[in-house]
């Protein structure tokens, strides 16, 4: 059962992953390659690499492509499609089952007499190749550089990662502060504040969305990133929620020994309760790293100029823009914007399943 | 309030003044603004005129709304339910003592934790009609009984369980909480339990199901409001399946993958009707609202 789950839930990992290493034919190849493969044919007793669709069962004919989308590549077709295919090639001759490569790629010697090879199926070889090309094509590809309007991938990542680092800033020390204002000081109203500030994680953000993005308007943030950073810097209920827990489970002695030396609130904060609190601080700055570097919906309502989009939103736009042809860059692409979560996790592992077993037991 | 007393008053308001501001601009004023709209004709362009409550009129004719909110709570009705399933299962699979727990832990987990584009990417790919791993892997399985795989996503009937689909291989994060759960289950229960003779699947439902209640509580109260509020997969897989024909909301196939908070995000930035929008809006928070209040009266029913 463990077996059968755990293969399931790896799977489309390990696909994504194949599959950004393909060359486009074998992404698209049915049935599958399991491995990216490269391929050679035995030309004029040299192995020549060749591109190739599908498995090979049947001959076919080695030829380099002269006109089409697919002009300069050299390819091996089966022979049904080097028949339908005839009038990109330079020559393609059929002898007995097999078919038979022309090697001459000048226009100027095809009327000479063709030297050609004959490839029968078992002469194809392959071994194992990634594609590792596909990642620099898709990130140049992502920013749509043929366009004119093309903006780098390295934009996309300072913009994402700028999002990411100023709001786990304001995260981590604007509710640490209003935790610390719910949690270790007693005021009259605080716990009325409280219930009312839980009550808000109730709210669905399509409620909020239409005057929200009312007042960015005002604002005049409309089209920059400051929408989606500012915010943090101003709390946010969960975060508060998540560290007053915490706060409340430091000893209050140690608050009183500092007030009795004559200690401010704000230096017992600083100085007492968040060098004690770095397990917590750690907690909500990695959730809203992921938070940040994983939202669409905030980008998508925000962002207006491609030069300011997101590595979510700049993916979603390459693939509404080009109609899932480019399908291995897809995967490269998606592959790089998931790859810092996982880095991220593998480095901060315990504060993620700590933190998120605290989120449902202390509910 | 004595001088002490006021003082504390202040230090209190001091340090959580950051939120009262961020409470007031992001959270209150949007709240009590939206509302407003929703009794409104208004559109960001021009200023809002008091229309009564025509807009909540129009949403009962409004077979758009109709739609998308049947669209959305079957998509709830099916994802929730399996979702806890999957969930639990797993985590009921892990908290037996199995070698390499880490391990299965951490792959069950990440998947909740890929930015939604990027997973949809993925499984766009994978629901792919002709060159798709699902279908390479169903098509032999199916053959036996005479069927074959339907084209997911680009198929009216089969876009909706797709995305149901989708989201079950992203429930890492309940089962994390469960397992943490699990593992908070007292031992002597267990011991106590086999004392009595009950052992499997009664255990199961007399032992850990009780234990475990607040907890299912709070995963299913809070995947019933994330799910009502699918957007993101629904918007880059429909408009993936479409072929960049029409718009990104259109929820193609056929509609079939209208979700609600699209069909609100089109109303409101699209066609620009953001009163109209606003009573979408407190539709759905009426609905959530319910929901989780239902959720709520049957767990303390259950727990008494």
């Amino acid at each position: 059962m463990l077996i059968l789950a755990s293969a399931i839930f790896a799977v489309p990992f390990a696909w994504l992953a194949l599959s950004s290493f393909k060359p486009l034919d074998q992404a698209m190849a049915m049935p599958p390659t399991l491995f990216p493969r490269a391929y050679f044919a035995p030309i004029g007793g040299e192995r020549v690499e060749v591109t190739i669709d599908g498995p090979v069962r049947q001959g076919g004919v080695v030829a380099d492509i002269v006109a089409g989308s697919d002009a300069g590549k050299r390819v091996f077709l089966p022979a049904d499609q080097a028949l339908a295919r005839a009038s990109e090639l330079t020559n393609a001759h059929r002898v007995g089952e097999n078919w038979i490569r022309v090697i001459e790629r000048e226009p100027a010697e095809r009327g000479a007499a063709p030297r050609w090879d004959i490839v029968p199926p078992e002469a194809v070889d392959s071994r194992i190749r990634f594609r590792w090309k596909n990642y620099p094509e898709a990130l140049a590809a992502l920013g749509g550089s043929e366009d004119g309007g093309g903006v780098s991938f390295w934009r996309f990542l300072g913009n994402t990662l700028a999002v990411c680092v100023l709001g786990v800033i304001g995260t981590v020390l604007s509710n640490a502060i209003v935790a610390y204002g719910f949690a270790r000081v007693k005021w009259r109203g605080r716990d009325a504040f409280f219930s009312l500030t839980l009550a808000t994680l109730m709210v669905p953000f399509p409620v909020m969305m239409v005057p929200l993005y009312g007042v960015f308007r005002e604002l005049g943030w409309i089209g920059t990133l400051l929408p989606l950073w500012v915010p943090a810097f101003f709390g946010s209920a969960f975060n508060i929620f998540l560290m007053r827990q915490f706060f409340l489970g430091i000893p209050e002695e140690l608050s009183e020994a500092a007030r009795i030396d004559g200690s401010s609130e704000w230096t017992i904060f600083w100085r007492i309760i968040l060098p004690l609190s770095k397990p917590v601080l750690a907690a909500s700055a990695v959730f809203h790293f992921l938070y940040a570097w994983n939202d669409f919906m905030g980008p998508y309502l925000y962002l207006t100029k491609k030069e300011t989009f997101t590595l979510s939103l700049a993916l979603q736009a390459y693939q509404a823009q080009n109609g899932g042809v480019q399908w291995h860059y897809l995967m490269a692409a998606s592959t790089v914007t998931i790859l810092p979560v996982i880095v991220l996790f593998f480095f901060a592992q315990r504060t993620f399943i700590q933190g998120i077993a605290t989120t449902g037991s202390k509910s | 309030m004595t001088r002490g007393e006021r003082r504390s008053f202040f230090t209190g308001l001091a340090f959580t003044s950051p939120w009262i501001i961020g409470l007031a601009v992001f959270t209150a004023y949007p709240v009590l603004a939206s509302l407003f709209y929703s009794f409104c004709d208004y559109s960001i362009l021009k200023t809002p005129v008091w229309c009564g409550l025509e807009n909540y009129k129009e949403l009962v004719s409004d077979d758009l709304f109709w739609l998308s909110l049947r669209n959305t709570l079957f998509y709830a009705g099916l994802s929730v339910p399996l979702g806890t399933i999957v969930a639990l299962s797993l985590a009921l699979l892990l908290n037996a003592d199995v070698r390499g727990k880490p391990f299965f832990r951490v792959l069950f987990y990440l998947p909740s934790i890929v930015p939604i584009v990027a997973a949809s990417m993925l499984w766009i790919w994978i629901f792919n009609g002709q060159v798709g791993l699902l279908n390479w892997i169903l098509t032999p399985l199916l053959a036996p009984f005479g069927l074959t795989p339907p084209a997911w996503l680009v198929d009216p009937t089969w876009a909706k369980p797709a995305l149901i689909l989708m989201s079950l291989w992203g429930t890492g994060n309940a089962m994390v909480i469960y397992l943490a759960g699990l593992q908070n289950v007292p031992k002597e229960l267990y011991e106590a339990a086999e004392i009595d003779g009950a052992t499997g699947w009664r255990r199961f439902w007399h032992v850990t199901l009780p234990q475990l209640a607040p907890v299912i509580y709070f995963n299913v109260v809070m995947s019933i409001i994330s799910s009502l509020q699918i957007f993101t997969q629904a918007i880059v897989m429909s408009s993936a399946a479409s072929g960049g024909t029409g718009t990104e909301t259109d929820g193609f196939p056929a509609r079939s993958t209208l979700f609600y908070t699209m069909h609100l995000f089109a109303t409101a930035f699209y066609d620009l009707r953001m009163g109209y929008a606003s009573a979408m809006a407190y539709v759905l928070f009426i609905i959530i609202a319910t929901l989780t209040w239902l959720a709520t009266r049957i767990s303390r029913d259950r727990l008494n």
